[in-house]
């Protein structure tokens, strides 16, 4: 048991610590959900990606360096410790990406693969709709067969980054006499097209980085359905696995802000803030060495299952509680916007996306301790 | 970069389990705390025929010269099964603190006990050796009068210093000793929350098993999370037993012991709230165990300082 990085792995990092302080921006970025911030930040994606690093994990031939799992990880590390800015593209490579690999046809992989490690395809997810949230399976969107491909009919919404993206993906009803978790399909589809309606959503902050999508009549060529027809949920739920089990993010990923957080309350000491100021650090160290322990299951072939839901709960709470401390720090200044604010509002999503902190609970209860399901309600 | 147990580890975890299981130690718990010591040192013996008792202590010293690491897997075990006898203070401390034929007696199994971060020496009465720390400095003591602890199988007992006795780093040991003790926290909090599983599953009420009502499920989940997070820190503190490694693992080792017992109790009822219940051992070692070795609020009072002292 050890938590010893080896020659080879030092070099990456050295080398991704030497780049990352040579090219991120002293100043950050404006918002990623403003038409200049999503333009500053596809322009950085492209420049983390001529250097290679937009996509460390992927194979070489799609813009990657075939990285291991641990160096991927040790990139993340590095790119939260450098203050680099958000991935406008996340959608995409860590939660599209991955099923394009596992399920893909070669000629979707070699079409869509290479823009978005580039950045220049921007993805949003397509998933929650007005009556389908936590019960994710009740979704009514529909895709009807037609000559050469499908139609895709119905309303999507909290789609992130839609407002500016390009393309969508996310599952249709296919087979209108299946229920649930059948006869679903995976669909990938052009957000410019027409008879797509993108209304933007401002969120929390002012700013819309969610939409709604009305999709009437959409065409979408066979060529764009990822997996097979009425194995949607099957596919999709890989990526829920990514979004939720961690998609494998930094370890380090809290421990920049809670160091933050401890320069704060060394600035302005208030004893009545010192037990939630050292909570937060704790909790985020283990969150540090958790993630090392679930990357050192991955990296030896195993899987963490239902565990990802078990991730989900801690990080979440932790973001939300450490931001919380902070702006109690800051006392009545604390009411300005400031990164600390956009931090905290981004926060208070951490617990609903993703799968909500309910539905989470209700898998580790079920999943992991075996507690016997809860009896259908009406209407299932 | 390979963080999780060996396969030894974890085979050494599984025999060392198997051979207290056996041995039914929770009548060995209620046996000792009416003052019948037999079965616990009968016990005893067969956990340090295991090696615990000299996993810290190096081979030239008759130990096993193990890691922190297979300490921290020791005692998960020994808490999980609310095991009597004075073992953090002899496996962990007297361990690390002893030196020459002192600690080889601790190496071969003797049991030692000490007062540290106490007033009192837990198990003073059946230890072969006891010992005080006053200052800086580590005694020989003397036994005084029993002191009730709210886990009856923690036999406390005031001591007097007699002779100054050579020591290593009383710090480390200490350290080493709050390592244990959080270790120690995780496995009773592990086992109540198995229990309690195991309970809410057959327990039925308004026609259904109580464990299928999300109120009954949110509680023991996070239950799960918390234990889950503690696990690591434990771990990264064997792995490197830094005072802020150390103190983390102690303050959430404790928090998640604490919330085990807290939903532990409630999900059982009144049931759960009867000294006939075994649970009742387990809840009552987790709250003595948040106070030796240092309170949760010491050690983040610690962690704050070594927090806001570095740069």
């Amino acid at each position: 048991m050890n938590l010893d990085l080896s020659p080879e792995q030092i070099a990456f990092r050295d080398e991704a610590r030497a780049w990352l302080a040579a090219h991120v921006p002293t100043d950050p970025l404006p918002s990623m959900d403003t038409a200049d911030g999503f333009a500053a930040h596809q322009a950085w994606e492209r420049t983390l990606a001529e250097a290679r690093w937009s996509v460390v994990s992927w194979p070489a031939e799609f813009g990657g360096r075939d990285a291991s799992l641990i160096e991927w990880v040790i990139f993340e590390e590095e790119y939260y410790r450098a203050g680099a800015p958000g991935r406008v593209s996340q959608n995409g490579i860590f939660l599209l990406a991955p099923i394009v690999f596992d399920h893909g046809t070669t000629d979707q992989q070699r079409r869509w693969l290479p823009s978005m490690a580039t950045g220049e395809t921007i993805w949003a997810q397509a998933w929650s709709e007005p009556e389908a949230g936590s019960d994710l399976a009740s979704l009514r969107a529909t895709a009807t067969r037609v000559e050469g491909g499908w139609r895709l009919n119905g309303q999507k919404t909290w789609s992130s980054r839609a407002a500016f993206a390009h393309r969508g993906f996310g599952l249709f009803r296919s087979d209108p006499n299946a229920e649930r978790h059948h006869g679903l399909t995976y669909f990938c589809f052009d957000l410019a097209a027409e008879r797509v309606t993108v209304r933007p959503i401002p969120q929390l902050d002012g700013e819309p980085g969610f939409a709604e999508l009305f999709l009437d009549d959409v065409f979408v060529p066979d060529e764009d359905v990822l997996g097979a027809p009425g194995d949607g949920w099957r596919v999709a739920m890989s990526t829920a696995g990514n979004e939720r089990g961690l998609s494998l993010r930094s370890p380090g990923r809290f421990c920049a802000a809670a160091d933050r957080l401890v320069d704060l309350y060394r600035q302005a000491p208030d004893p009545a803030l010192s037990h939630d100021v050292v909570d937060a650090w704790l909790r985020a160290e283990a969150y540090r060495l958790y993630t090392w322990n679930t990357v050192t299951t991955l990296a030896g072939g195993g899987d963490v299952g239902a565990n990802g839901s078990v991730n989900k709960v801690w990080w979440s709470e932790l973001d939300v509680a450490l931001h919380e401390t902070a702006l109690e720090l800051l006392g009545p200044v604390g009411e300005s916007t400031s990164p600390w604010s956009d931090g905290y509002l981004f926060s208070l999503s951490g617990p609903i996306y993703a799968g909500t902190n309910e539905i989470q609970r209700n898998i580790i209860a079920e999943r992991i301790l075996g507690l016997p399901r809860e009896p259908k309600g009406a209407g299932r | 970069m390979k963080f999780e147990l060996t396969a030894d580890q974890r085979d050494f975890m599984a025999s060392l389990d198997r051979a207290i299981t056996a041995a039914d130690p929770v009548a060995a718990n209620r046996a000792w705390a009416e003052g019948v010591t037999a079965p616990g040192l009968a016990l005893a013996e067969q956990i340090a025929a295991l090696g615990v008792s000299g996993l810290m202590i190096p081979e030239q010293s008759g130990g096993v010269g193990a890691t922190a690491v297979e300490m921290v897997c020791a005692f998960e075990v020994l808490g999980r099964h609310a095991v009597p006898g004075p073992w953090v203070e002899s496996a962990a401390f007297l361990a690390t603190a002893l030196t020459d034929e002192r600690l080889s007696s601790v190496a071969d199994g003797s049991l030692a006990t000490v007062a540290a971060s106490s007033p009192w020496a837990v198990d003073a009465d059946v230890a072969d050796a006891v010992y005080v720390v006053r200052g800086d400095t580590l005694h020989t003591a003397t036994v005084g009068s029993a002191v009730s602890s709210v886990d009856s199988s923690r036999r406390l007992f005031t001591v007097e210093p007699d002779t100054t006795v050579g020591s290593a780093d009383l710090n480390h040991a200490h350290d080493i000793a709050a390592l244990a003790a959080a270790a120690e926290l995780l496995g009773a909090g592990e086992r109540v929350l198995a229990d309690a599983v195991e309970y809410v599953k057959q327990r039925t009420q308004f026609g259904r098993p109580i464990g299928s009502y999300q109120a009954i499920k949110h509680q023991l989940a996070n239950v799960r999370i918390a234990l889950d997070f503690a696990r690591p820190l434990v771990h990264g503190a064997a792995v490197d037993p830094t005072p802020r490694a150390i103190s983390a693992a102690k303050v959430q080792a404790g928090d998640a012991a604490d919330l085990a017992a807290r939903v532990g109790l409630q999900v059982h009822g009144a049931i759960g709230y009867t000294a006939e219940y075994d649970l009742s051992r387990h809840i009552l070692r987790i709250r003595a165990l948040n106070h030796a070795w240092g309170t949760r609020s010491a050690h983040r009072a610690r962690l704050l300082d070594l927090l806001t002292a570095a740069s």
